[in-house]
């Protein structure tokens, strides 16, 4: 870089004049990140080379993280073969994707990755991960109501993971809570494959009247556009130091933080601001900022509306002074958001802000020349088409099949020692229930406030999070999400399936109609073919699973490169399925009613099905084998079923079938009702009946003297049914084989995660 | 007609719709107060919902308590109007000097959301007059400020005074003091608490409808008075 390092001085500002005079400088393109290709094409797009603050515009554009260039031509699958949907309002390509509730009402969710920054610094990492998913709701014209988080770390009893995991959640609560936004569920598992890889997965989720949706385009020539929030400091933004110190000058070269430092009491004041505005009509467009800051609002604005925008980079209120026009435009510094304003009313806006203690300027306007023109003290610094950087480039990576999936597929769970007598069986659902995946998650949601807002109807420990939208009418919604590394190693167009199936059916236990699907794709480098066919492969799933069950993908996110070298992190999907309840009312609890001696039945058929299980994960240590059937069809006529079952109230408790199977959730609806239960076990061995994973399960308990109705709903449905004892007593009793008292299974269940994090 | 209750909100106030709902199904009428106006707007009673307001930054209620509401809510509770303070709100008013004592970080130094069985230790008071002495109920406790503290005098001319009105029942879930978890003035027109009676006013959203009683106490005060 000595050739360019001679070429500018301290203080000096690469302006498009200067990049016409001195039309050979080639400047660092590789630091950042972009391609000797994708360079070119800049400068022929331009017809001359980029300036500084161009190049890094384009650079975070084009990353992968922003222009899903690796990812794009396996999405469009997903809305492409997506099922036609009445409730859709809004799909893929918005902040985030809108559903049709009823009622008037209109409800937006979405689940984004913030894996890198938690790694680097959990706290920050995981709360920005929060405030950036609520902006996401927040843009689309909704009130963000509830966040939920999918956790995933390295071996639990890890140094790092006792480093990072207590950071993650410690950010989580202090944003979410300070924020005011109940955590209503989310995940919590650990796989040595995540260790220098944690997944930190955010979910938000809004409400909105129909009539509130807002858009993200500048149109209107003329309007104005305004940057409000925080001001913009130097966050994020450690790329940018090579243009200082490479390009203009080693003495400008200054260090500057990768990542981002989050203040959630600006964040609530934004989220108040913008309602305020949004109700008063004030707002013509509006974007949030997220990756690539001001760089990608002004963009995605521009190319979304009339076609062209000009911008004072120098209005920008910074919170650093030395910040020059390529690190303003990246930087990624929280809690801000643009919006476009029509100039007679820009008074107005600024007396909302104004009233929130909200930082507001006047940064450019709306213009129909088709150009993104932004200006320092003067000079252009950046003269581009808009969609040129918004577009970005598409690739196609090469995909194919990893050479080891033939001898994983092979090596069959059936080979490993099972337990055949009573006390195998009970040693083995100990072992489950106390392994760090599956135990008790209250050290982690005791952080959380799930009260806040009032409407939180189910929480964590349940199988879906459940809100109410309506005090009057009850009209509320459930969500869940479901994530399953080893079901998708094993094989990732099945795995994603059966991770959909998980998480419309963790709605459908709640008594809820399952409406559409979000999803956040964490996969490691897609430069590595083997990793691209499972990304493939998982979207195919997807895409084929959500066509199958009726249900539409309304938009989400990719996360690339968790690998630490070579090795990638399972292949792991995360999706989130939204569900509606006429009538939270008629929700149900996982948790076995007390006092009445109900029955329960095991819905769905249970096979042999042990590849990818958390049995052989726990008990064994191995991956292998096919993961369980993706039952589908069953999978909807379940949630048929369970759907009308709530609404005619025939029942009292449900719960899903999924890890460590019927066992586990015994034991999990002992706990959550501090009531035993007595079974027999009848068909299939002993063995196979707890601990099989075979979808399209689940365990309902009986209101008494209801069993006649549930019977003719089972028939209708089409769902077998099979009545294997009752709720009572204070043991959890598998006939014939062995029992638990409650006092042990709570001390094994709640007793590992305090153990491990204090 | 229907008693007046105030609710102020600051910058980062969270509970406020909350605790709007439970004045609403306890019958009375919440009014919205705002922490940058200077009128009380003539209501019954005042509440100062939970939260984080001002972000909580310097110290918990350090910055609210300057707010330009709160020099008219010092003289009206000098003059015997009810106050109820809770969780953010209780931390207001110890800054406010209404109420003795402080919050410091819980024992454990994390966030606790947690159901807490609680004694009402007096029932004298406008806001627990629907309780019975003694009572037990459960509510919510959210808070990683909760643990109560004050000097050795204070907290023997509280227990003397009877000015604990409600106590943990069970563990002491932050390092609280004697386990308290709420207090009041001399008078008992003003009560402090951390734990939030406005999130258990339903058994559908809440573990119970035992908070309810806060919210009826002082309609009910108020129709007497």
């Amino acid at each position: 870089m000595t050739a360019a390092g001679t070429a500018g001085t301290v203080g000096m500002v690469d302006t498009v004049a200067r990049a016409l005079a001195l039309p050979s400088q080639r400047l660092p393109f590789a630091e950042l990140g972009l391609t000797a290709e994708e360079y070119d094409w800049i400068v022929q797009t331009l017809g001359r080379r980029p300036t500084g603050a161009e190049l890094a515009l384009y650079s975070v554009m084009w990353s992968e993280h922003c222009s899903y260039k690796s990812s794009k031509v396996h999405l469009r699958r997903l809305a492409a073969t997506g099922p036609a949907s009445a409730a859709l309002l809004a799909g893929i390509g918005h902040n985030a994707g809108v559903v049709d509730i009823g009622q008037g009402y209109a409800v937006t969710f979405k689940i984004e990755s913030h894996n890198h920054p938690s790694y680097v610094e959990p706290l920050q990492g995981a709360a920005t991960g929060v405030g950036g998913i609520v902006r996401d709701i927040l843009a689309m014209g909704a009130r963000p109501v509830a966040v939920m988080d999918a956790l995933r770390f390295g071996p639990a009893a890890a140094a790092d993971t006792r480093r990072v995991l207590p950071g993650v959640v410690g950010g989580i609560s202090w944003y979410g809570n300070c924020l005011g936004l109940p955590n209503i569920g989310g995940e919590l598992d650990f796989d040595p494959c995540y260790a220098g890889n944690p997944l930190v997965n955010a979910l938000c989720v809004g409400v909105m009247r129909h009539g509130d949706l807002q858009v993200a385009a500048a149109s209107g020539p003329g309007n104005q556009v305004i940057l409000f929030g925080s001001a913009t400091g130097p966050d994020g933004i450690g790329g940018a130091s090579v243009l200082a110190s490479a390009s203009f000058g080693e003495a400008a070269a200054v260090k500057r933080p990768s990542v981002q430092v989050g203040d959630p009491f600006e964040e609530k004041l934004l989220v108040e601001c913008c309602l305020e505005l949004y109700a008063a009509g004030l707002v013509v467009g509006i974007q949030d900022l997220g990756a690539a800051g001001v760089a990608c609002a002004t963009t995605e604005l521009a190319a979304g509306g009339t076609g062209g925008m000009r911008v004072r980079l120098d209005a920008v209120p910074l919170r650093d002074a030395s910040l020059g026009p390529p690190e303003i435009l990246m930087s990624e510094s929280q809690e801000r958001m643009m919006a476009v304003v029509s100039p007679g009313r820009v008074d107005e806006f600024l007396a909302v802000c104004a009233k929130w203690d909200v930082r507001a300027a006047v940064i450019g306007e709306v213009t129909d020349d088709g150009r993104l023109t932004m200006t320092w003290h003067g000079e252009t610094v950046v003269d581009i088409p808009p969609a040129s950087a918004a577009d970005g480039p598409v690739y196609q990576r090469p995909a194919e099949r990893g050479p080891d999936q033939d001898a994983l597929a092979a090596d069959d769970p059936a080979a490993l020692p099972r337990p055949a007598d009573g006390a195998g069986l009970r040693a083995a659902l100990l072992a489950l229930l106390g392994s760090p995946g599956l135990a008790d998650k209250t050290w982690v949601t005791e952080q959380y406030d799930r009260y806040v807002r009032g409407d939180t109807v189910l929480a964590m420990p349940e199988d879906g999070g459940v809100l109410r939208v309506d005090e009057t009418t009850g009209l509320g919604i459930a969500l869940a999400t479901d994530g399953n590394g080893r079901y998708c190693r094993l094989d990732p167009y099945l795995g994603t399936q059966l991770v959909l199936a998980e998480a419309y059916r963790n709605v459908a236990v709640t008594g809820a109609r399952p409406l559409a699907v979000t999803n956040c794709l964490n996969f490691g480098s897609p430069e590595d073919p083997a990793v691209m066919w499972q990304f493939a492969s998982a979207v195919r799933g997807l895409a084929d699973g959500c066509a199958a069950l009726g249900v539409p993908v309304t938009g989400g996110n990719v996360s690339f490169y968790n690998q630490t070298g070579t090795v990638a992190i399972h292949p792991t999907p995360v999706v989130g399925v939204l569900g509606v309840h006429d009538d939270v009312r008629r929700r149900l609890s996982i948790g076995f009613p007390s006092g009445v001696a109900a029955s329960i039945v095991v819905l769905g058929r249970t096979e042999a099905e042990f590849g990818g299980s958390a049995w052989a994960h726990v008990v064994h240590g191995h991956l292998g084998g096919r993961p369980p059937e993706p039952r589908l069809d069953a999978e909807r006529r379940l949630a048929g079923l369970l759907a009308a079952a709530a609404a005619d109230g025939v029942l009292l408790a449900a719960h899903d079938l999924s890890d460590g199977g019927l066992a586990v959730a015994l034991a999990e609806s002992c706990l959550r009702g501090r009531v035993g239960c007595v079974v027999r076990l009848g068909g299939v061995d002993p063995f196979t009946a707890l601990f099989s994973e075979s979808a399209a399960r689940a365990i309902v308990t009986v209101r008494p003297g209801a069993a006649a109705a549930f019977d003719a709903l089972l028939r209708s449905h089409e769902v077998p049914g099979q009545v294997i004892g009752t709720v009572g007593g204070d043991r959890l009793v598998v006939d014939g084989w062995f029992s638990v008292d409650l006092p042990e299974l709570a001390a094994v269940h709640g007793g590992t995660l305090p153990a491990l994090f204090g | 007609m229907r008693a007046r209750i105030g609710v102020i909100t600051f910058p980062g106030s969270l509970d406020d719709g909350d605790a709007a709902r439970a004045v609403r199904l306890a019958g009375g009428s919440p009014v919205v107060l705002w922490h940058g106006d200077r009128n009380l707007r003539g209501v019954d009673a005042v509440i100062l919902p939970g939260g984080f307001s001002y972000g909580d930054y310097l110290r918990c209620g350090a910055i609210a308590r300057f707010a330009p509401m709160m020099s008219e809510l010092v003289a009206a509770a000098g003059a015997g109007l009810p106050v109820l303070g809770i969780c953010n709100g209780f931390q207001i008013l110890c800054e406010a000097h209404l109420l003795p004592g402080a919050l410091t970080r819980n024992a454990g130094l994390r966030f606790i959301t947690r159901d807490v069985r609680l004694r009402v230790e007096r029932s004298q008071t406008a806001w627990t007059g629907a309780y019975a002495g003694g009572e037990e109920i459960v509510v919510p406790l959210k808070s990683g400020e909760g643990a109560y503290v004050a000097d050795p005098g204070t907290l023997a001319d509280l227990e003397a005074s009877g000015r604990v009105v409600v106590r943990y029942a069970e563990d002491n879930p932050n390092g609280s003091a004697a386990g308290i978890a709420g207090v009041c003035n001399a008078e008992g027109n003003v009560v402090g608490l951390m734990p939030h009676p406005e999130h258990a006013v339903c058994s559908l959203t809440g573990p119970s409808a035992d908070g309810l009683g806060f919210f009826t106490s002082v309609l009910a005060a108020g129709v007497a008075g």
